[in-house]
């Protein structure tokens, strides 16, 4: 980790905690994004803090999943979209040319919106990341990452009997366990989630958010909300993102109790958005 | 006299149209709001009521008429038919019907002039009944039509319902032909097998289907083993296949997956040009290109290869079917969910990772599909092989050697004046009943494939 990077994303936002201070494990400073002509993200800098929650909340459009995308170079895969600034990883700007665009996902792994299982079975799935990475030299290891990560995933004991049967059989909640599990087989330092419980029932999205708070011991993970309830229950960080500029960025209690910013208050009290 | 009438009644079917919409908004008071149906409703409705009833009737009695009148005759000149035999009976009441409305007479007397007399009668007669009634039908349905119009009137259930039995007509028709086709195709065949064994036919190894006019001349037997041809087909048909998956799979995945998107809206329509060449073009450049020039290769490395070569015919047909592969597999290939694709980038795969072990798995029933479907129609592509390949019967799987196949016989044994109840014409129903049989089971199974493939994802 490199100390000598400071916090200086908003003017607003309150002094950070002692023990939090310089153990940021991504930083983005001065991030326009563009969508052909025009832009979406102006002038984003925000800190991602080692073994934390941050959620990414804001109002649809405002730009909190193209900046969840920039952090893995997702936005790459389409066209017309060019990023500006520094994105950093442990110090490495990840849009640099010399750097691997595989290496960068498989470090920053990410959960999508909806479930997407691969038409594999459920062994397959997990095993996917390890196997195009090389990751593994044997099979007795590669079964051993497989089921660690569906136990980090907390879906081992409901799928043991069944590794074999196709992952797209599984329920709504049970398949976006397991594209986390899949996350995680890789390794990654980093988990970006974007909307992982939009898709899910009240209990599926419980399970999930336990699942996040244990994760946090292993991985740093980034989550894109819209409800207010699941930014403050999973998150220690919060960013408020409108119209394109982050408004403003804090520690979760912060921004819901005390925001800064007008436009935070009236988001986070309901008048907007 | 038909089209005559059919034009009158499309003036009245237009013509009660304007008169029912007219009525309608006279009706409405200026108020559309008043009426339960639109005006445009009410027009259709009375129209129907007009046009429709004459309409049926003019096709039932355009076709129930000429029967009708040849039982007329036939009953009015019992004594002369009497000594007739079935197909001389035929043959009188058509000389009798040119002599009457104008056609080509085979000899006349005068039994057949007074038939013809009758005829021509009973024409005058039946067609002033037909004017008379659709007359009367279109006049009275418009009447009692436009007399049930009024603003609460349901026209538009009435029109909505006439639409769907008209679309239901439609598909019946459809369904009716492929029935009767398939029939014919099947009777002709039993006629086939009763002169030649059903398993004589399927097993033989000689196909030799000439059969002499006198019953000393060589060959005068006929041999009617269809292997040979069976084994034809099956290798131009594995040639073309090995040339056109590879290709149409690779392209397609380029399109799908690489193309920019202006590449691929100029390239697709342009790979899809390729199955809108007829192919009887695709024949010249078989016999007259490709042909030669593995002859001339072959000659160059020491290999005897016949002018006219399964190889030559298979690979043209292999490009013929290329966009078939090529355009179903784009379809499906792009039918894969967005989703798959970033979660596999998402994990860090690069872009042919994820096709190989993520998209092509997924669409592999698809592309089966696609595939079994080209096949289907490879089996049953007649003009680049009756033009690339031979005529010669040879069981041979060498692809460099001369081979036909089932379409190229069938064409062979048809073409020219044909007697049909000899087993040399009448096996082309045959051959067509197993063409028929094996494509109907490969497109079967390629739409099951592809249902299943839907349901998981939709």
């Amino acid at each position: 980790m490199d100390a000598t990077i400071t916090t200086e994303a908003s003017p607003t936002e309150a002094p950070a905690p002692a023990e939090l201070v310089n153990n940021q494990k991504m930083t983005a400073r001065k991030v326009d994004v563009f969508y052909g002509d025009k832009q979406a993200l102006f002038d984003v800098d925000l800190d991602i803090h080692e073994h934390q929650v941050i959620s990414l909340i804001g109002p649809s459009g405002c730009g909190k999943s193209t900046f969840l995308r920039c952090l893995n170079r997702m936005n790459d895969t389409i066209d017309g979209c060019r990023v500006t600034g520094a994105i950093e990883l442990d110090d490495q700007d990840i849009y640099e040319k010399s750097i691997d665009v595989v290496e960068i996902r498989a470090r920053v792994g990410m959960v999508f919106q909806k479930p997407n299982p691969f038409p594999k079975s459920i062994y397959e799935n997990v095993a996917y990341g390890p196997r195009i990475h090389g990751m593994t030299r044997s099979k007795a290891e590669l079964e051993e990452v497989v089921v660690t990560s569906l136990q980090r995933a907390g879906l081992f004991e409901e799928v043991k009997d069944r590794l074999e049967s196709p992952g797209t059989g599984l329920s709504g909640g049970q398949q976006q366990r397991l594209c986390i599990a899949r996350a995680i087989a890789v390794s990654p330092e980093v988990i970006l989630m974007d909307e992982p419980c939009s898709a899910l029932d009240p209990i599926a999205t419980a399970k999930i958010e336990e699942l996040m708070d244990e994760l946090r011991t292993n991985y740093t993970i980034v989550i894109v909300t819209h409800s207010m309830q699941q930014a403050a229950r999973v998150s220690q960080r919060t960013a408020f993102f409108h119209l394109g500029y982050l408004v403003e960025e804090g520690e979760t209690d912060q921004i819901f109790t005390n925001p800064q910013d007008d436009r935070t208050h009236d988001y986070i009290t309901g008048r907007f958005g | 006299m038909f089209l005559a009438l059919l034009i009158a009644l499309i003036a009245v079917f237009v013509v009660a149209y304007l008169l029912g919409a007219s009525r309608a908004r006279a009706l409405s008071g200026g108020d559309p709001a008043r009426l339960h149906s639109l005006p445009s409703y009410h027009g259709s409705y009375v129209a129907i009521a007009a046009a429709l009833p004459a309409f049926l009737l003019l096709i039932v009695w355009s076709i129930a008429a000429p029967i009708i009148a040849d039982r007329m005759v036939l009953g009015q000149f019992t004594d002369a038919i009497a000594g007739m035999t079935q197909p001389e009976a035929e043959a009188f009441l058509r000389d009798a019907r040119a002599i009457a409305f104008g056609g080509i007479v085979g000899f006349t007397d005068a039994t057949k002039e007074a038939a013809a007399e009758f005829y021509s009668g009973i024409r005058t007669t039946t067609n002033t009944i037909l004017i008379l009634i659709m007359a009367a039908l279109a006049l009275g349905g418009g009447y009692l039509a436009t007399r049930s119009q009024t603003a609460e009137k349901r026209t538009r259930q009435v029109v909505e319902r006439v639409m769907m039995i008209v679309l239901i007509a439609c598909s019946v028709v459809a369904i009716l032909t492929t029935i009767g086709i398939v029939l014919s195709l099947i009777f002709e065949s039993i006629r086939f097998f009763q002169k030649v064994p059903f398993t004589e036919f399927l097993f033989g190894l000689q196909w030799s289907p000439q059969t002499a006019l006198r019953a000393d001349q060589v060959g005068s037997a006929g041999a009617f083993g269809a292997v040979p041809l069976f084994v034809g087909t099956l290798l131009i048909t594995t040639i073309a296949i090995a040339v056109a998956a590879p290709i149409g799979l690779l392209s397609a995945i380029y399109l799908s997956d690489y193309a920019g998107k202006r590449f691929r809206a100029a390239a697709k329509p342009v790979l899809e040009v390729l199955a809108g060449i007829p192919t009887v073009v695709y024949g010249f450049f078989a016999a007259l290109t490709v042909a030669p020039f593995f002859r001339r290769s072959g000659e160059a490395v020491g290999l005897t290869v016949s002018s006219e070569s399964a190889l030559a015919a298979g690979i043209v047909m292999g490009i013929m079917i290329i966009p078939f592969v090529s355009s179903l597999s784009d379809d499906v290939i792009n039918a894969v969910p967005q989703t798959l694709r970033d979660g596999s980038a998402g994990l860090g795969a690069t872009k042919s990772e994820t096709i190989r072990k993520v998209i092509l798995p997924a669409a592999l029933p698809g592309i089966v599909s696609a595939l079994i479907l080209a096949i289907s129609r490879a089996i049953g592509e007649t003009m680049i092989v009756v033009m690339a390949a031979g005529l010669a019967a040879n069981l041979t799987i060498n692809p460099l050697e001369a081979v036909t196949t089932v379409t190229v016989q069938i064409v062979t044994l048809l073409i020219g004046d044909q007697e049909f109840d000899s087993a040399k014409t009448l096996a082309a129903f045959a051959l067509g009943l197993v063409l028929f049989g094996v494509t109907l089971v490969l497109n079967f199974i390629a739409l099951r494939v592809v249902q299943r493939y839907r349901e998981q994802y939709d």
